[in-house]
């Protein structure tokens, strides 16, 4: 292998409103390498990739990127594609209508003078699908290929582009295991042929099976580059990965669990579309006054869909299960009934499902329950506003005036904004689905102290979240879900993130499927 | 807030709004100008709100409708449809004229009921639906009225052509106009200070005294110079009947949209479906309402038609849908849903029926006035996906921001995706731990 350098990334700042992303991230990779990003949700991996692709255009960063010797100034994807450099997103951009020929070659067309030359499409199409080692017709419609195969298009299509620079960010996150290996196979296949690959993972064990170097980033930083050649295990990567002691992370709290009082039973919910899929198989659990009950499973596992079904059947179609408050079966039909029930539902999607961007924070403060201040119809404007107020001073948002729109929050603001829309409901129990996705960490433990009150007040609080230490740290509980079925339940003290992750998994033996 | 974005009214969606209140006052003085001063004359500013008054009325329901981010097509054919019929009912059944007028709003609902459904619990795009409409309703008039016109009796006209009635000593100015001037008058003050009054009991910020007083100021001096137009016209005029429909469901509109529940609830449709799902509003009611309110008032814009004309024809209404989208997107409605206002879509039918008038009175073509209300269209939608695309406020709010030494500059590096103003209010201060 050379030892010669394709690219450096030297002191790469990028701010957004309210949120340094990257602060000064250096990297270097070698020619003819895999060079793995490892990094904890939000660390900045993406950004960063972001950033040297040219979505963020040069001048929207500070620092330089040099590639091939040169300094490059990028100001959109196709000029960096130009260069050789192709991302492949975790979201595949293919059109699912359209051929695999057709996509392939979207943008970059084989003929002359705006006329297909389809014959000589069909050959190239074919020799670039033997490259990746894709068995398909060409004329295949996208939409009928799995996931896996999906990406192995976006690959060919990369190839076409004469790809020097190949970026994955999460190649392997929704394939299985055979798919994944394929994938990564090739990627070793491409490094033979001197394609260089940098790729964004969070499954260390593949990193290790394939990767040469590991940069690691932490909170916008670089932390370190390892080299996977002189021995580095996966305990290595996440000492690095993790760095600050977790302990600091969570405030304390000692919890006051009272009687259960919400109690689901025999939950099972069907795909909306595809009814020979159960997305909750059979599912029973409870949750105590005063109790925060944490859900643990990997992306895809059922937890938001069981979630949002509970949530009048928000997704998905019911087929059969009861809900229990207080002993007494509820009917949770419609948002509207789950509301009056008295659940809360803060969504995993801030912006596409928790809020109205257009709205203030004052009219969002009050949206779920206008109610409440409303007489015969006509909102108490007064009301409104002093409700706004006191959710505002109470959750700490930092907002000059409750009039501001929500657009222009921060993140971390924004979610405190939607966690006032629904403590104004009042409810018994909140289900809080991802609440600190894409915050900062200082943020984080004011939302973290906040679901700590809302427990210390005698409600009841269901926490979804990827983040195992997060789980960890917060709940008194936690349920294992794994292929829409509940697989465990450990009392905090007995849950480890090993024991979390094996019931993540992997099927319970008495499980009833 | 800069004194300027105070003056005409605050919130920071509604940016379009001086865009066009300039675009309003800039039409004014140029056809005024150009028609040596027959655009101001009473006689003509009278006419212009007996003649387009549907175009206000439209705009009402259109505004909602564009909100909750659907599109009513079908509102000429339907006021055609509602007019043929509230006509009939009068010549050939001889129904009283009162008795016809909630004839026309029953219609009018029942039409508004089928394109709801459609459109709520089918879920057909409301572009279809209305499309569909417009051809049903269209065929219906015609097939009704065997595509001839139909007289109605002068009582009837009262509500399109007739003026308020006269009273008291003869001043040489209509004495009823006169009151309902000082009445608007004494209501804006009492509006403003009573607003004033309610943002100081919430403990908010209050906007300086000036800006209120030169805000009602400005109102109070077009009101009272609205009053001399409408009562100083020709002998038997005034202020017109229609005018006082219109302005009652502006108010009404107006109220509606900004402080019920239901008018929330047409904002959160329009502004993010989803999120209004998750928060517990009932969707397909809202659509329903939407599009079925959309057709009462078409009903009523084609009964104040029909009084102001004096019959009611095959061809009435055509191109009606073109003047009401035209009004509320001119009026600062966003094309995508969510945004838009009652008051500015007020402000947009004006535009649209004063350059109408204007073009009449200078005497061009109805081939070149089509070019040009098609344009203007064409620039006002050009003019909110722009401002979008520049991030929030409109070009005139950022021209006006420079003007002031406002916080103009930062927008040119931020990134393509991040639409967020480059000011924002964050967490970026350190947090103190407890």
């Amino acid at each position: 292998m050379s030892n010669h350098t394709i690219l450096e990334m030297r002191s790469i700042t990028k701010e957004f409103p309210g949120v340094k992303a990257l602060s000064e991230v250096s990297m270097t990779v070698k020619a003819g390498e895999i060079h793995a990003i490892c990094g904890e949700n939000g660390a900045g991996k993406s950004t960063l990739m972001k950033v040297l692709s040219g979505v963020y255009p040069y001048g929207t960063y500070s620092g330089d990127i040099v590639y091939q010797g040169e300094v490059v100034q990028f100001s959109n994807i196709k000029q960096s594609e130009e260069a050789g450099i192709v991302i492949i997103h975790q979201e595949l951009a293919l059109i699912p209508e359209l051929s695999i020929t057709e996509n392939l070659f979207l943008g970059s067309e084989i003929g002359k003078r705006g006329v297909i030359d389809w014959t000589e499409a069909q050959i190239r199409a074919r020799e670039l699908l033997a490259r990746v080692g894709l068995d398909e017709d060409p004329d295949t419609q996208i939409k009928n290929l799995g996931v896996g195969k999906q990406q192995l298009v976006e690959i060919a299509k990369a190839l076409h582009k004469n790809v020097k620079l190949l970026i994955l960010d999460e190649p392997t996150a929704a394939l299985n295991e055979t798919d994944s290996q394929h994938l990564l196979s090739l990627i070793v296949g491409l490094k033979a042929r001197g394609v260089t690959s940098i790729m964004i993972s969070h499954k260390l064990n593949e990193i290790e099976q394939v990767a040469d170097d590991i940069t690691i980033i932490r909170d916008g930083r670089t932390i370190e580059t390892l080299d996977v050649h002189t021995g580095v295990d996966e305990d290595r990567i996440i000492r690095g990965m993790v760095g600050r002691s977790l302990e600091s992370r969570f405030p304390d709290r000692t919890p006051h669990i009272g009687d259960v009082f919400f109690e689901v039973k025999n939950w099972t919910v069907q795909h909306p579309l595809d009814s020979s899929r159960l997305v909750c198989k059979n599912e029973s659990f409870t949750v105590r006054r005063g109790e925060i009950v944490g859900f643990a499973g990997l992306m895809g596992a059922g937890r938001t869909e069981l979630a949002m079904s509970l949530f009048g059947r928000s997704y998905g179609t019911w087929l059969s299960g009861q809900v229990f408050k207080d002993g007494r079966e509820i009917k949770v039909n419609t948002v509207r009934q789950a509301i009056e029930a008295g659940i809360g539902y803060v969504s995993e999607d801030r912006k596409a499902l928790g809020l109205n961007l257009l709205d203030s924070v004052k009219r969002s403060t009050v949206a779920a329950d206008l109610q409440k201040i409303s007489t015969g119809g006509v909102v108490d404007s007064l009301k409104e506003y002093d409700v706004a107020e006191q959710y505002r001073k109470l959750l700490r948002t930092k907002v000059p005036t409750v009039e501001e729109g929500v657009s222009k929050l921060s993140g971390g603001n924004q979610q405190k904004v939607v966690l006032s829309k629904w403590m104004f409901t009042d409810p018994d129990l909140l289900i809080l689905d991802e609440p600190t996705r894409g915050i900062d960490v200082g943020a984080k433990f004011e939302i973290y102290r906040i679901i700590q009150q809302l427990a210390d007040q005698g409600k009841g609080v269901i926490l979804i979240s990827s983040e195992l230490p997060e789980l960890l740290g917060l709940s008194d509980r936690i349920y294992t879900i794994f292929e829409g079925a509940i697989t465990d339940e450990f009392p905090v003290a007995e849950a480890t993130p090993e024991t979390l992750m094996r019931s993540m998994t992997s099927v319970k033996k008495d499980a009833l499927i | 807030m800069n004194p300027l974005r105070q003056l005409f009214g605050g919130r920071s969606s509604s940016a379009g709004q001086y865009g066009m209140i300039i675009a309003l006052i800039a039409i004014v003085i140029i056809f005024e100008a150009w028609t040596h001063g027959l655009t101001l004359n009473p006689t003509n500013v009278i006419n212009v709100f007996q003649q387009y008054s549907y175009i206000l009325i439209l705009a009402l329901g259109m505004v909602m409708v564009i909100i909750a981010g659907h599109i009513d097509l079908s509102v000429g054919s339907v006021a055609a449809f509602v007019g043929i019929i509230v006509a009939q009912a009068m010549s050939q059944w001889h129904w009283s004229w009162w008795e016809a007028i909630i004839l026309g709003l029953v219609v009018g609902a029942l039409v508004g009921a089928w394109q709801g459904f459609w459109v709520a619990y089918v879920r057909v795009p409301a572009f279809i639906v209305t499309l569909a409409g417009q051809l049903i309703f269209r065929g219906a008039n015609q097939w009704i009225g065997s595509s001839t016109s139909v007289s109605v009796p002068s009582s009837y006209q009262v509500i399109g052509g007739g003026f308020i009635p006269d009273f008291g000593p003869n001043t040489g100015f209509s004495n009823g106009t006169l009151l309902l001037g000082l009445i608007t008058v004494a209501a804006l003050i009492w509006i403003e200070a009573r607003g004033r009054a309610k943002r100081r009991k919430m403990g908010a910020e209050v906007i300086p005294l000036w800006v209120s007083i030169v805000r009602t100021g400005i109102l109070v001096a077009i009101t009272l110079f609205g009053t001399y137009l409408f009562a100083a016209g020709s002998a038997g005029t005034s202020f017109p009947v229609v005018a006082i429909i219109a302005g009652i469901l502006t108010i009404l509109y107006g109220f509606l949209t900004r402080n019920t529940i239901f008018g929330r609830q047409v904002y959160a449709v329009g502004g993010n479906a989803n999120a209004a799902a998750l928060s517990g509003v009932n969707i397909r009611k809202v659509n329903f309402f939407v599009m079925a309110n959309m057709s009462v008032l078409a009903a009523i814009a084609g009964m104040v038609y029909v009084g102001y004309a004096g019959a009611s024809g095959p061809a009435d209404g055509t191109g009606w849908e073109l003047d009401a989208i035209a009004a509320v997107f001119v009026g600062g409605a966003a094309v995508s849903g969510g945004i838009g206002t009652v008051a500015g879509s007020i402000v947009g039918a004006l535009v649209m029926a004063l350059l109408q008038n204007g073009l009449q009175l200078v005497g061009a073509e109805s081939n070149l006035q089509q070019i040009i209300r098609g344009l203007v269209l064409l620039l006002a939608v050009a003019f909110d996906v722009y401002s979008k695309t520049q991030g929030r406020p409109s070009l005139t709010g950022r021209l006006l921001r420079g003007a002031t030494g406002g916080r103009g500059k930062g927008n040119a590096d931020a990134p393509a995706d991040a639409v967020t103003p480059p000011k924002s209010i964050d967490d970026q201060s350190t947090v103190s731990l407890p």
